[in-house]
C-alpha cells in the first residue's frame, strides 16, 4: 500500500528526516513512536504532501512519486496523491464556521462534487460509527475534544482514503476522553483500514498495531511486531525511550 | 446668562431644524454611508484577493492603489475627484463624486482590515482544507473567508462607524447632506454653536444605533472562527 525508499525532508540547514525506508501493507496499522523531535510528525505530514520531501520516492496505492528538490511539484500531482490519504490532526482542526455534519460533507460535496443526498446519507452513516449522530447539528465549539476529534476521524474517513494518518490524535484530549477516541481508531484497525498513527499512547500500540516504527533522530532506529518492540528489544535507544515513557 | 427672548429663540430654531437635518441625514448621509461601504469592501475584497494572488502585476497594483489612497488626506481625494477632473472633461455630480471617492478611500482601509483578517485564520485551517484534496481556490472560498469575514465584523464595524462622520466631508462639495444642512441653517439663524451642538447630537443618534446593531453582529458570529 505504502512504499518509501530513501525519503528525506530538510528544514534549512536541519536534517529533519535522513532517508526513511518504510513499506506498509494494505489493511495494516502502522504506528510511529520516539522522542520529541525525532522527525514522525514531518514523515507523516510528507504522506499527504503537506511537506513536500526533498528526495527519495513515494508510493501511496497504484501512484508512484519521485521527488527532486530542483522541480516544482505540480498541484495537480498533489491533490492526487491527496486523495489518498485522509488526516488526523492533534488539533482536531476542524471548521468551526460549519455543522459537524457539514464539516463532513464538505470534502464529498465540494471536492468530489457528488450528490447532496448521497454524501449526506453517508455523512450521517459516519458519524453514527463515531457515535456522534445525536451531534450532527452541532457547532465545533459546542463539542468536547474527544468528540471533535471523532468528527475529524469521520471528516477523513468520508473522502474514502487508501490510507488514513493520525497524528498524536489524543494527546491533546483531557485523560477521560482518550478512550472514546482510541476506541474509534480501533474499530477502524479491525475492519481492515490502512492506518499510520503517531501517538504516545502505549497500550494502543501494543493492542492494536500491526507495526511499531520506532524513530530517533530522523531515522528509523526498529521497527517490527508490536512483541518484538515492547516485548525484547535489543535497541538501546528503543529501551531507553521506552524507559523514559513507562516512567512518566 | 440667556435672556428668556433668546432661550425661547434658540429652542424654536433648534426644534424646527432638527427634521430637515435628520431628514438630510436619512436621504443623504445613510446612503451615502451605506452605498460607499458595501463598494467600498467589495473592492477591499478584491484587493485583498490580488494581494495574496501571489500574481505579480495584480500585487503591483493592489499595492499602488492601497499606497495612494492611504497616503492622501481623503479631503484632497474628494477636490482632485470633483475640482480637479472637470479641466481634464470628467465632470460629476456631487453626489457620484463624493461615492466615488469614498468608495476608493474605504476600498484601501478596509483592504488592510480583510487581509489582516485572512492571514489571522490559523495555518491549520489550510492544512485541513488541503487534507481533504481541496485546492488553495477552494479551500479559500470555502474555509478561510467565510472565517475572515466573521473576524472582519468588529474592525469593520468600526469603520463602517468612522464612514458615517466622515461622509460629513461631502458637504465640502455641495452635497447636501446632515452636516451641509446643518451649515445653510446655523448660517441664516446666526446660532453656530447651538446648530452644530444639534448636528453633533444626530450624528451620535446615527453611530448610537449603529453600535448597537454593530455589537448584535458580534456577537453572533464570534463563536464560529477558529482560534
Ligand atoms: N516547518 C518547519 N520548519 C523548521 N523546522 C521544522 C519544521 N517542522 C518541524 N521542524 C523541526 O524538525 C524536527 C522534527 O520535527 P517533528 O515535528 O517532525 O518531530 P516529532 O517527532 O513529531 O516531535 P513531537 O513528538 O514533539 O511532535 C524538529 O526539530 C522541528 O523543530
Ligand atoms: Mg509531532
Amino acid at each position: 500500500m505504502i512504499n518509501i525508499t530513501n525519503l528525506q525532508k530538510r528544514f534549512n540547514d536541519l536534517e529533519v528526516l535522513k532517508g526513511i525506508d518504510l513499506s506498509i501493507q494494505k489493511g495494516k496499522t502502522a504506528v510511529i513512536i520516539g522522542p520529541s523531535g525525532s522527525g514522525k510528525t514531518t514523515l507523516l505530514r510528507c504522506l499527504n504532501l503537506l511537506e513536500i520531501p526533498d528526495q527519495g520516492s513515494l508510493k501511496i496505492g497504484e501512484h508512484t512519486i519521485q521527488f527532486d528538490e530542483t522541480k516544482k511539484m505540480k498541484s495537480s500531482e498533489i491533490e492526487r496523491v491527496r486523495k489518498q490519504t485522509g488526516m488526523v490532526f492533534q488539533s482536531y482542526n476542524l471548521f468551526p464556521h460549519l455543522t459537524a455534519l457539514q464539516n463532513i460533507m464538505e470534502g464529498p460535496s465540494v471536492v468530489l462534487k457528488l450528490p447532496k443526498e448521497i454524501v449526506r446519507k453517508k455523512a450521517l452513516s459516519l458519524l453514527e460509527k463515531v457515535g456522534l449522530l445525536d451531534r450532527a447539528d452541532m457547532y465545533p465549539h459546542q463539542l468536547s475534544g474527544g468528540q471533535q476529534q471523532r468528527i475529524g476521524i469521520a471528516r477523513a474517513m468520508a473522502m474514502e482514503p487508501a490510507v488514513l494518518l493520525f497524528d498524536e490524535p489524543t494527546s491533546a484530549l483531557d485523560p477521560e476522553l482518550v478512550g472514546e477516541v482510541l476506541k474509534v481508531m480501533k474499530d477502524l484497525s479491525e475492519e481492515g483500514m490502512t492506518m499510520v498513527v503517531v501517538t504516545h499512547e502505549m497500550q494502543f500500540a501494543r493492542d492494536v498495531a500491526d507495526q511499531v516504527i520506532f524513530m530517533d533522530k530522523g531515522v528509523i532506529a526498529e521497527q517490527g511486531t508490536p512483541e518484538e518492540v515492547f516485548g525484547n528489544t535489543k535497541n538501546a535507544r528503543t529501551l531507553q525511550f521506552l524507559n523514559k515513557i513507562a516512567s512518566r | 446668562m440667556m435672556t428668556d427672548d433668546r432661550t425661547h429663540r434658540i429652542i424654536g430654531i433648534l426644534s424646527d431644524s432638527f427634521f430637515p437635518i435628520l431628514k438630510a441625514g436619512l436621504y443623504y448621509t445613510i446612503p451615502l454611508t451605506l452605498i460607499t461601504f458595501v463598494l467600498g469592501i467589495l473592492l477591499a475584497f478584491f484587493t485583498a484577493i490580488a494581494r495574496l494572488s501571489g500574481f505579480r502585476p495584480l500585487v503591483a497594483l493592489a499595492k499602488f492603489y492601497v499606497w495612494i489612497f492611504r497616503g492622501t488626506p481623503l479631503l484632497v481625494q474628494i477636490f482632485i475627484l470633483f475640482y480637479g477632473f472637470p479641466s481634464i472633461g470628467i465632470t460629476l455630480d456631487p453626489f457620484p463624486a463624493a461615492v466615488i471617492a469614498f468608495t476608493l478611500n474605504t476600498g484601501a482601509y478596509s483592504y488592510e482590515i480583510i487581509r489582516a483578517a485572512i492571514l489571522s485564520i490559523p495555518k491549520g485551517q489550510w492544512e485541513a482544507a488541503a487534507s481533504i484534496s481541496m485546492t488553495k481556490a477552494q479551500a479559500m472560498r470555502r474555509i478561510i473567508l467565510p472565517q475572515a469575514i466573521r473576524v472582519s465584523i468588529p474592525p469593520l464595524g468600526n469603520s463602517f462607524i468612522s464612514l458615517v462622520k466622515d461622509t460629513s466631508l461631502a458637504a465640502t462639495i455641495t452635497v447636501t447632506e446632515l452636516f451641509q444642512k446643518g451649515q445653510e441653517i446655523a448660517s441664516v439663524t446666526y446660532e453656530p454653536l447651538w446648530l452644530y451642538i444639534e448636528v453633533a447630537f444626530i450624528y451620535l443618534l446615527f453611530s448610537t444605533v449603529l453600535s448597537f446593531l454593530q455589537s448584535r453582529l458580534e456577537r453572533r458570529y464570534d463563536r464560529s472562527v477558529a482560534k
